[in-house]
């Protein structure tokens, strides 16, 4: 753990869930999983946040917000699709207002398989972002060096597009 | 004497109210039965806050916060030095009104109610920090810091009904429950992240390096009531200022968030009751 | 100080001379040459009195035709009213002013030869060396007149220039108003004549001349829009005025009988030497003094006569402003200053320091439920001058020395927040705060005067929140804790509502309304000299108490006191270092930062910009953001019966038991 971000704080973002996968990332932070541990804060705010939960696939309506609080966060972030229906749009995936996974809208860097996926897979697959999110944050402070930080991550979105 | 003490307060302040925000966040989560973060949590979460990207909603708040963080750090300074308590309550306040300005200032509908939340705060804490410093002068004779605590008995003898009123109030001051109202350590509140929805990065840090300031000055004021010309205060204000913080923590742990106006009205009821009868019989008996 | 008459002439020249100037443009020139005039006699009159030695200056002992003629006045004065008065069918208020002007004819053509040296004769028994006449002085200039004078001229001499392009503006938004500037521009420079003349005088006689015509002038400048409102609030201001003029009537008949004086410093002096020496003769001066202090409370708006000043506000902002901060308000207070040595410690001054400061509380909480500009600076208005007046009613040297640093920052502060908000009413059309979101990115130039303003009344390290720690330590050393009590509580509601005015101000707030500043070039003169001079007196402060305020202890008391240590001034310094430097400091150090830009956050539903968000419907819904009101706590319908009841309760008891007393 020597090299992982020690203090990731996470958004979670319901597009379109059934709530089984909320809950299960609630359960989370209860004693008996404890997210704390890890320094894992549950804020709010994407203004805060480095950790981008989503449950429940995209659907028209929540597209633009996800993109919007996407681009609110600031750099480095990941962004970790929770449960099957935000990894691929699970069995809504045909539906007519489903888009897809939250691949379709916003880069995702990893995924958490369950219907509802575990609160032991949640941890597993927030751990597992924590790492990208350390290399995420190497680059970002090599790029910041080399003084072109925001071009090399992508950037905010223009966000009134 | 005075510039090492507020050299060492500059320099150490941010540190020790880190470590501190560390300790009350796994007391915390020992008393909800979790594990609870490491103990430099904190520091770790400074550390990110700094390295993260510079993002704004406007190009003020940085400025306004920044001004906060000063400001605080003077007030606190001023106690350190020694100096007059009402003006460190004074700066303290000039402080906290370029907080709200840097929420205002987002125009944003998250932290300008946390912003209006945040006035409420200081209108209901600020009669008692006057009364406060009328307390010490009642039962010192000066305004001066460096005076109060060279007298041979502490004043908490003259005046334990203060320091009562001033726990309730420190609660405000650490964000703690009952009365987070504006902004919270806890996710999950009704206003998002309150007046500092829209700090992102190194903005929010710098806001949280202020708290931290605050944090110790708050203590500092506890202090205050104990400390007196014998060497044995020194220890016995530092036993006591912990005995307040874990407090402080217990009663976060233990009450839900009130609305505004039993904030204010207990706070006000409070203050009358506690700080004014105190003040009262020290003005009677002198 | 042949000036003097030149300096009271000169408004009063302008007040005849402005409205017989048809041309616009003209008139314009004319009331720019009459402000101007009055400031430069003011200051000449302070320099030649600097060059004599900033002596206390007695003046004109004889003055039989003089005396006479301003008799003749009042009696006019009373023929005004009660025209006025019959014309819009107010036949109570007749009474008040025949009353008094019958009251004081009496008292002075029947007066009786009886002098102070025969009161004296009294107590000690016929002396040899008394036998000389007494000298009977109509005039003072002494370092709290002087103050005063420039305080009037200056910032009422702003005030008439600021008028000029206000007025225009004014008529061109209201324009069912019947345009009457020249009769407005006449009653201004009238009032500052009148203003002028107050706090010159020293024989009460005199003073009560002048007193009345301030009332007089207030009534009708409040009267000017000819509305059914204007007219009701502007005879409420004239019986709540003629009111105290009843006290100050009875005061002077009581004095020329009882101790043979009418002059104000002799009855002051000779209280405090009474109430030292001879405690048992004490009362002779009792009543005369709690009835001019009873005058001073109407005046300044105190507790339960507030309304008068509220009413007021329907009144073109120029005379809200000179009624606020330069002048009629502060005849009450400077009133009240003047007596304080003889209220320090008594039954009275303990009425006048209570109505002062449950005003002080009771206005700051109430100013928390308005959101129209103008009402709020009048309860903020209220609020100080409640400070002041609880100051000198306490009246020893500590708590006079913040009074008269209130009295100094509150006029400027005050008279430049009028100012702002009435061309920001003539730009927005509207001086509701709720309006003024945002007022940053809209009218820049008008919002860093405004905030400049605000600042002043009430953030470290201006100069009303040290007056304000002053006072706070006064009054422990006064052992009065209920006004501690008072204090510490109005500091936290009279915080609560400027900060969220100011907020509000700082808010970025882009809307595509598009506000033109119409605000003419010689507003922005006078507003941008009291920001000036706002700025100067904050950082000049140590210089102002030693040089103006020090000296004005000294006169009042006979001993100078040092309030501020040494330190403290050092702390002032360090304070404005970092007031101004660390901000600007910080500004181009932020400059210089790269920071990208994003929406800000309304849980993910921006339209497009900042200023509209998707409501549930999928439709645009524009984002308005309010500040707190708290009306049901802090609203005038709950507090102002209560807070009327209180005062006039108190001030009705302990009037009767201080008269009763004295008898």
């Amino acid at each position: 753990m020597a090299k992982l971000a020690k203090s990731p704080w996470l958004l979670h973002y319901d597009a379109s869930s059934c709530n089984g996968c909320d809950i299960e990332v609630l359960d989370c932070t209860t004693p008996r999983f404890d997210i704390e541990r890890f320094g894992i804060i549950n804020t709010g705010d994407p203004f805060q946040a480095d950790i981008l939960l989503v449950t429940g696939g995209v659907n028209a309506q929540s597209e633009a917000v996800v993109k919007q609080i996407y681009s609110q966060m600031p750099n480095p972030k990941v962004v970790v699709a929770v449960g099957i229906c935000a990894c691929t749009g699970g069995v809504f995936k045909e539906c007519y207002n489903i888009k897809g996974g939250v691949d379709t809208v916003i880069p995702v860097d990893v995924y958490v398989p369950g219907c509802a996926a575990r609160p032991q897979a949640i941890i597993d697959g927030v751990v597992k972002a924590l790492e990208i999110l350390d290399k995420k944050r190497r680059d970002y402070a090599q790029a910041r060096k080399s003084g072109q930080a925001d071009e090399a991550e992508g950037g905010n979105e223009p966000w009134n597009t | 004497m005075q510039a090492v003490s507020v050299i060492l307060y500059l320099i150490l302040a941010p540190f020790a109210g880190a470590l501190l925000d560390g300790v009350s966040r796994i007391v915390s989560a020992r008393m909800q039965g979790r594990k609870g973060p490491p103990l430099l949590q904190p520091f770790y979460d400074l550390l990110k806050l700094f390295q993260k990207q510079m993002i704004a909603v406007n190009s003020v708040q940085m400025l306004l916060n920044l001004s906060y963080l000063v400001f605080l750090a003077i007030a606190g300074s001023m106690l350190f030095a020694g100096a007059d308590i009402l003006m460190c309550l004074f700066i303290l306040s000039t402080a906290d009104m370029f907080l709200i300005m840097a929420a205002s200032s987002d125009s944003s509908p998250f932290s300008s109610l946390g912003a209006s939340r945040e006035m409420m705060q200081i209108m209901a804490y600020e009669p008692l920090t006057l009364l406060l410093s009328v307390g010490f002068y009642l039962t010192t004779g000066s305004f001066h810091v460096g005076d109060i605590i060279s007298r041979p008995v502490s004043a908490i003898v003259f005046m334990p009904g203060f320091l009562i009123g001033f726990f309730v109030i420190t609660a405000i001051k650490l964000r703690k429950s009952p009365f987070d109202l504006s902004t919270s350590h806890h996710a999950h509140q009704e206003l998002v992240k309150g007046l500092t929805t829209e700090m992102a990065g190194p903005t929010f840090g710098i806001m949280n390096v202020a708290e931290y300031y605050e944090m110790i000055l708050m203590l500092g004021i506890v202090a205050l009531f104990f400390l007196n010309e014998n060497w044995w205060s020194w220890p016995l204000a530092i036993v006591m200022c912990l005995l307040v913080f874990f407090l402080e923590i217990l009663w976060d742990n233990v009450s839900a968030r009130v609305k505004w106006r039993t904030m204010l009205d207990s706070c006000w009821i409070v203050t009358l009751l506690s700080a004014g009868l105190n003040g009262l019989i020290l003005m009677l008996i002198q | 100080m042949n000036l003097i008459p030149v300096l009271i002439a000169w408004p009063l020249l302008a007040a005849i001379v402005v409205p017989c100037i048809r041309d616009k443009r003209a008139r314009g020139v004319a009331v720019y040459v009459g402000a101007g005039g009055v400031m430069t006699l003011a200051l000449g009159l302070l320099a030649v009195w600097l060059a004599g030695g900033k002596r206390d200056v007695l003046l004109y002992p004889e003055t039989e035709i003089l005396d006479t003629a301003m008799l003749v006045g009042e009696v006019l004065l009373m023929g005004l009213i009660v025209f006025l008065c019959v014309r819009h069918k107010k036949y109570p208020v007749i009474l008040l002013s025949v009353g008094q002007t019958a009251l004081l004819l009496w008292a002075e053509l029947t007066r009786p030869d009886f002098t102070l040296v025969d009161f004296a004769a009294q107590i000690f028994g016929p002396l040899v060396d008394m036998n000389t006449e007494l000298m009977q002085p109509h005039m003072r200039v002494d370092c709290l007149a002087m103050l005063m004078v420039i305080i009037v001229a200056v910032v009422g001499g702003l005030i008439c220039i600021y008028a000029v392009g206000y007025m225009k503006a004014y008529h061109h938004h209201h324009a069912d108003v019947q345009d009457r500037s020249g009769f407005f521009f006449s009653m201004l420079f009238l009032f500052l004549a009148a203003m002028l003349g107050l706090v010159l005088s020293e024989s009460l006689t005199w003073m009560y001349f002048f007193w009345e015509i301030t009332s007089v002038i207030s009534f009708l400048l409040i009267g000017y829009t000819r509305t059914e409102e204007a007219v009701r609030n502007s005879f409420r201001a004239l019986w709540i005025n003629l009111l105290g003029g009843c006290g100050f009537a009875v005061a002077i008949a009581v004095a020329s009988r009882t101790v043979g004086t009418t002059q104000l410093s002799d009855l002051v002096n000779l209280s405090v030497w009474l109430t030292q020496n001879q405690p048992a003769l004490a009362a002779v001066t009792v009543v005369p003094i709690a009835m001019l202090a009873f005058a001073g409370l109407t005046k300044s708006a105190q507790l339960p006569f507030s309304s008068w000043l509220l009413g007021a506000m329907v009144a073109p902002t120029p005379s809200s402003a000179l009624l606020h901060s330069a002048t009629m308000v502060k005849a009450g207070v400077y009133l009240l200053i003047r007596l304080a040595p003889a209220l320090a410690g008594t039954m009275t001054g303990n009425m006048v320091a209570f109505i002062g400061g449950f005003t002080f509380i009771a206005a700051s909480m109430m100013a928390i439920a308005q959101n129209d500009g103008k009402k709020v600076l009048a309860f903020s208005t209220i609020s100080n001058l409640g400070l002041i007046v609880a100051c000198a009613g306490i009246g020893d040297e500590e708590t006079i020395w913040a009074a008269v640093l209130l009295m100094i920052f509150h006029s400027v502060s005050k008279s430049m927040l009028f100012q702002a908000v009435g061309s920001v009413e003539n730009s927005l059309g509207s001086r509701d705060i709720e309006s003024m979101h945002g007022l940053l990115l809209r009218l820049p130039k008008l919002t860093y005067i405004m905030g400049i303003g605000i600042a002043g009344m009430y953030l470290a390290p201006f100069g009303m929140l040290i007056s304000k720690w002053v006072a706070l330590k006064s009054f422990i050393d006064a052992d009065n804790y209920l006004l501690v009590i008072f204090l510490a509580f109005g500091s936290a509601t009279t915080m609560f509502y400027w900060t969220k005015w100011l907020s509000k101000l700082v808010s970025l707030h882009h809307t595509k309304e598009e506000v033109h500043d119409v605000t003419r070039r010689d507003q922005y003169v006078s507003m941008s000299i009291h920001a000036a001079a706002t700025l100067l007196l904050c950082l000049l402060f140590p210089l102002v108490s030693q040089g103006v305020v020090d000296p004005i202890i000294t006169q009042l008391f006979g001993e100078s006191y040092q309030v501020l240590s040494m330190g403290v001034l050092t702390t002032m310094a360090v304070m404005l270092v970092s007031v101004l430097f660390v901000p600007t400091l910080m500004f181009l150090l932020t400059r210089s930062a790269h920071q990208n830009y994003v929406p800000i956050y309304m849980g993910g539903v921006n339209e497009g910009d900042n200023t509209y968000f998707v409501n549930s419907f999928g439709e645009p819904e524009h984002l308005y953001l309010s500040n707190w009101y708290l009306r049901f706590e802090f609203g005038m319908r709950r507090l102002m019966r209560p807070a009327v009841y209180i005062s006039a309760g108190v001030l009705v008891v302990m009037l009767c038991l201080i008269v009763g007393g004295a008898l």
